[in-house]
């Protein structure tokens, strides 16, 4: 039996929350919301530590408190939540099925909204070599099994990876009585927030090896010890500068990827930087009626811009539901029906004008949205490729300026954000973001 | 401690790899008491489990060797064993691919040894064929070899064991030999305060045979530990392969050359290398060959990626020719000239997963030859496996779920395991309960996440069904415990 809704949400953590909300009060009334987990929330289930909502609500919450507070919105306004599903396939079309203890369900949406999150990057996919005995677990892993099921993962702890959960973990292994040896990262610089090496590292005198990494895991059954090696700017190991280091537990946290397997399937094109989809300026993916938010679209360093993508996306899809509903197109809606938002700047057929790819120059590793229409207002999001102080970003359209703004600190652990407006980007046919030299 | 009832069987085999579970299975068809003592905490934990996990077809073996008469018997009975056993088995041939034209006489040697062994359908074909075949793949010209197939070793032999073990053979592990002696026609075999009394000892301990034998009395072989390592590639990469591409081996080389093979799941394996090394428990993989192999791998599949890479894994031949000699010994398989009633099975190396269930009758026959073996009569021949959800129909999932709703509750979501199929390898005939035994019978912690969603997930599953403590949870039994304890 096919069920008919309006709009399909996959995941209920910040980013799906926060469209469902938004997708309501715009004015759609027919949201579901799957989500595989019992309860939704997502990772900030696990995040209890305090800094998240600066932004959004000029206050220090911990993760659960964030999720809270749209779980509570979502569940006054009444929005259908079903926990415990997993979404099995979803097709171009947008028909959704799911797996759950009640069966196999089969929906068909009018528009789908993506909000997966992220995996984290395991030893295999990095090659650490050595054994591979009990003791190495991913920080993601090791946060849930601490904070969620309450169980020490280890006594004596080495951390590769300066990213924030590996940052919040040294804090959170040595607040729990483990030995954190050090934190080793790879790059010159850390990955993580500055504000997170000084709370969570600095606090607690734990060591930051900066170009260094992990080169050896030995133990049988338990890891026993690892080594350390330092590494040249090409991240080559340097002869001579190994230490090997008693312990009994690697944590790693080497990085995320967008959790993109649904989409793939789907026939959506991934961006091979960001590992999520590619999207226009309304987070719309290449996939017509299909928009995409949060960690699936690209990794976050904070969750306020979670939220505020969520709610991008679902002002989007609202708008999708409505014309296709206005055009007849209903629930076959492919995608060929385009609403009135989607026509040119001086209403033309949709098809007649080519979307603006928005190029990410100098010192810029990737710019999001890909591609933006002509005349409207765009959010832009982007990370730098090293840090570096006093410099400027600069948005150019050909040799024309049209924006820059001066940074005394860029770091690609921090997030960039710059509104252009419809003044902005008017006459624009072609966009590049870069670091500005004078 | 004293024999008893309990404690003394006509057969006790030492090590539950592929060939000691082939010989307990043949064995157990017959009025036999029969055990399976083995070091680690499972089957399939050393060699067996740690392999290319092809069904090779007998070609690469010298013409008149034990290793190419069994390698060819197994290749033709093999899909029936997986058959009866509900094993995951794929006839995918196989080609061994020519890069220039000094590879063709190599060619030439191997299609005179497949007709040499008996092997059946061997031909020559060209590039444009290759191409056809493999559109990935590179290469001058190749052999297809039309009978070499897949497997899980894994599953493979945790079937044979299952199956043994319906049919009464008992499984003790963590239980590593440590003594034999022998008095009035009996064995005494002593595992740390555990002791064993047979008639018979089957020495199937593959990289340690040798050292069986010697405690038994029977001394002067010895085993070169061998290793090779590998990748493991994201199932996202089935589709640049379809079969075993080989280069052309090299004389003297230890193994068969980096090669590239699919799983039966889809992922795609890339190794092993051949490297002699001094330790029969060193399973490190080590940087210098890791970037070699990739490299390899990317001159038969110039597609790869590294990214492509979800897991490293290394495997040890256990070899009865050492550095200096290379190449390949044969199969020992035979009763013990000095100790009578000690059954040798020594250098099983490849081909020894194809080989074992005829290792297995060998032994049957050498048993057979001392004495009158009388045929079980209520044998169980077939023994049914966990059923893999995620290859269903739509219409089949719904009617598993209406029967039991665990079948509804994905644990493992890369691979799409089930609640039901965590439980049902969980509750394996064998009693084993490590992370690592769950993960070769069901297959969740395989796949690109390697355990980041379902390991927590697991471990409730295990407290919940088992009553296990994360505090008890190991990984591969022994010490090997996850956790430390409880936070504060």
């Amino acid at each position: 039996m096919l069920i008919n809704k309006d709009l399909i949400i996959v995941g209920a953590g910040p980013a799906g929350l926060a469209a469902a909300v938004e997708a309501r009060k715009r004015g759609i009334d027919d949201i579901l919301v799957l989500e595989r987990e019992p309860v939704a929330g997502g990772i900030l289930n696990q995040c209890i530590h305090d800094g998240f909502g600066l932004i959004k609500f000029n206050e220090a919450l911990t993760g659960p408190e964030y999720a809270r507070k749209y779980m509570d919105e979502a569940d006054e306004m009444g929005i259908e939540l079903i926990t415990n599903v997993m979404v099995q396939e979803l097709s171009s079309d947008k028909a959704v099925t799911t797996v759950s203890p009640d069966g196999i369900r089969s929906y068909q949406a009018k528009a789908v909204i993506l909000a997966m999150g992220c995996r984290e990057r395991t030893r295999g996919a990095i090659c650490i070599p050595g054994t591979r005995p009990a003791g190495v677990f991913t920080a993601g892993v090791a946060q849930n099994l601490v904070n969620i099921r309450n169980v020490m993962i280890g006594k004596n702890i080495i951390i590769l990876g300066s990213g924030d959960i590996g940052l919040i973990m040294a804090r959170r292994l040595t607040l729990e009585g483990a030995n954190v040896l050090a934190v080793v990262e790879k790059l010159p610089y850390s990955s993580g927030l500055q504000r997170n090496i000084t709370q969570c590292l600095d606090d607690f005198g734990i060591p930051l090896l900066l170009s260094h990494t992990v080169t050896n895991i030995e133990g049988r059954e338990r890891v026993t010890a690892v080594t350390i090696s330092r590494v040249d700017e090409k991240g080559n190991t340097i002869r001579g500068t190994s230490k090997k280091y008693d312990c009994d537990t690697l944590i790693l946290s080497v990085g995320l990827i967008p959790e993109n397997e649904l989409s793939l399937n789907a026939g959506i094109e991934i961006d091979h930087v960001t590992g999520g989809p590619r999207v226009d300026e309304k987070l719309q993916t290449s996939v017509p009626g299909i928009f995409a938010c949060g960690n699936v679209l690209q990794v976050h360093d904070l969750v306020d811009y979670v939220s505020a993508e969520g709610e991008l996306a679902a002002g989007s899809a609202a708008e999708y539901i409505g014309s296709s509903t206005a055009d007849g197109c209903g629930s076959v809606d492919v995608g060929v029906g385009v609403n009135a938002e989607d026509k040119g700047p001086n209403g033309e057929n949709p098809l007649s004008y080519e979307k603006i790819s928005v190029r990410a120059g100098r010192g810029i590793r990737y710019v999001l949205p890909q591609t933006i229409r002509p005349g409207k207002a765009v959010t832009f999001s982007m990370r730098v490729v090293k840090p570096d102080r006093e410099k400027t970003v600069c948005f150019k359209a050909g040799d024309r300026i049209i924006k820059k703004r001066k940074y005394t600190a860029l770091n690609p652990a921090e997030m960039i954000r710059m509104d252009l407006s419809q003044n902005e980007l008017k006459d624009v046919s072609e966009l590049e973001v870069c670091i500005y030299e004078d | 401690m004293t024999a008893n009832t309990d404690n003394i069987f006509d057969i006790v085999i030492v090590g539950a790899g592929a060939v000691g579970c082939a010989v307990a299975r043949e064995l157990s068809g017959f009025d036999l008491k029969i055990a399976v003592l083995e070091k680690e905490s499972d089957v399939a934990a050393g060699t067996s489990g740690r392999n290319s996990a092809v069904v090779h077809a007998g070609f690469n073996n010298k013409p008149g060797s034990l290793m190419a008469k069994l390698c060819v018997e197994g290749n033709e009975g093999f899909e029936k064993v997986c058959s009866q056993l509900h094993v995951p088995y794929k006839k995918t041939g196989k080609l061994i691919v020519a890069f220039d034209e000094s590879d063709f006489a190599g060619i030439d040697q191997l299609m005179e040894n497949g007709r040499k062994n008996g092997v059946k359908g061997l031909e020559f074909v060209d590039a444009h064929t290759v191409k056809k075949l493999e559109p990935h793949v590179g290469g001058i010209g190749a052999m297809l070899s039309p009978n070499t197939a897949i497997t899980s070793p894994f599953i493979y032999t945790v079937a044979l064991a299952e199956n043994a073990a319906q049919n009464g053979v008992e499984f003790y592990f963590e239980t590593e030999v440590n003594g034999v002696s022998k008095r009035d026609g009996l064995f005494r075999l002593t595992a740390g305060k555990k002791h064993f009394f047979s008639r018979y000892i089957i020495n199937s301990a593959g990289l340690y045979s040798d050292r069986i034998a010697a405690l038994a009395g029977d001394k002067g072989y010895e085993i070169y530990p061998c290793r090779g390592e590998y990748f493991i590639l994201d199932k996202r990469t089935s589709q640049y392969l379809s079969m075993p591409v080989y280069p052309v081996p090299r004389p003297g080389l230890g193994g068969l050359g980096v090669h590239l093979t699919p799983t039966v799941e889809g992922n795609i394996l890339i190794g092993p290398s051949a490297e002699y090394i001094k330790s029969k428990s060193d399973y490190s993989a080590t940087k210098g060959v890791m970037d070699q192999l990739f490299k390899e791998a990317k001159e038969l599949l110039p597609a790869l990626e590294m990214k492509h890479i979800i897991r490293s894994y290394t495997g040890i031949r256990s070899k009865l020719v050492g550095p200096k000699t290379g190449g390949y010994g044969d199969f020992i398989i035979e009763e013990s000239g000095v100790v009578p009633g000690l059954v040798n099975l020594i250098g099983i190396e490849s081909p020894g997963l194809t080989a074992s269930v005829p290792i297995g009758r060998m032994v049957r026959d050498i048993i057979a030859g001392k004495e009158e073996l009388v045929p079980k009569k209520d044998f169980i021949a077939e023994r049914k496996g966990i059923t893999p959800f995620r290859e269903l129909t739509l219409e089949q999932k719904e009617k598993l779920i209406k029967e039991c709703p665990e079948y509804g509750e994905i644990v493992c979501r890369c691979e799409g395991i089930t609640k039901k199929e965590i439980l049902d390898a969980i509750n394996n005939p064998l009693g084993v309960t490590t992370l690592a035994g769950i993960k070769y019978r069901a297959r969740p912690m395989m796949g690109r996440c390697q355990g980041g969603y379902c390991l927590t997930r697991i471990v409730d599953i295990l407290k919940e069904q088992k009553g296990i403590e994360p505090e008890q949870v190991t990984l591969r039994g022994n010490n090997s415990k996850l956790f430390t304890g409880r936070v504060k």
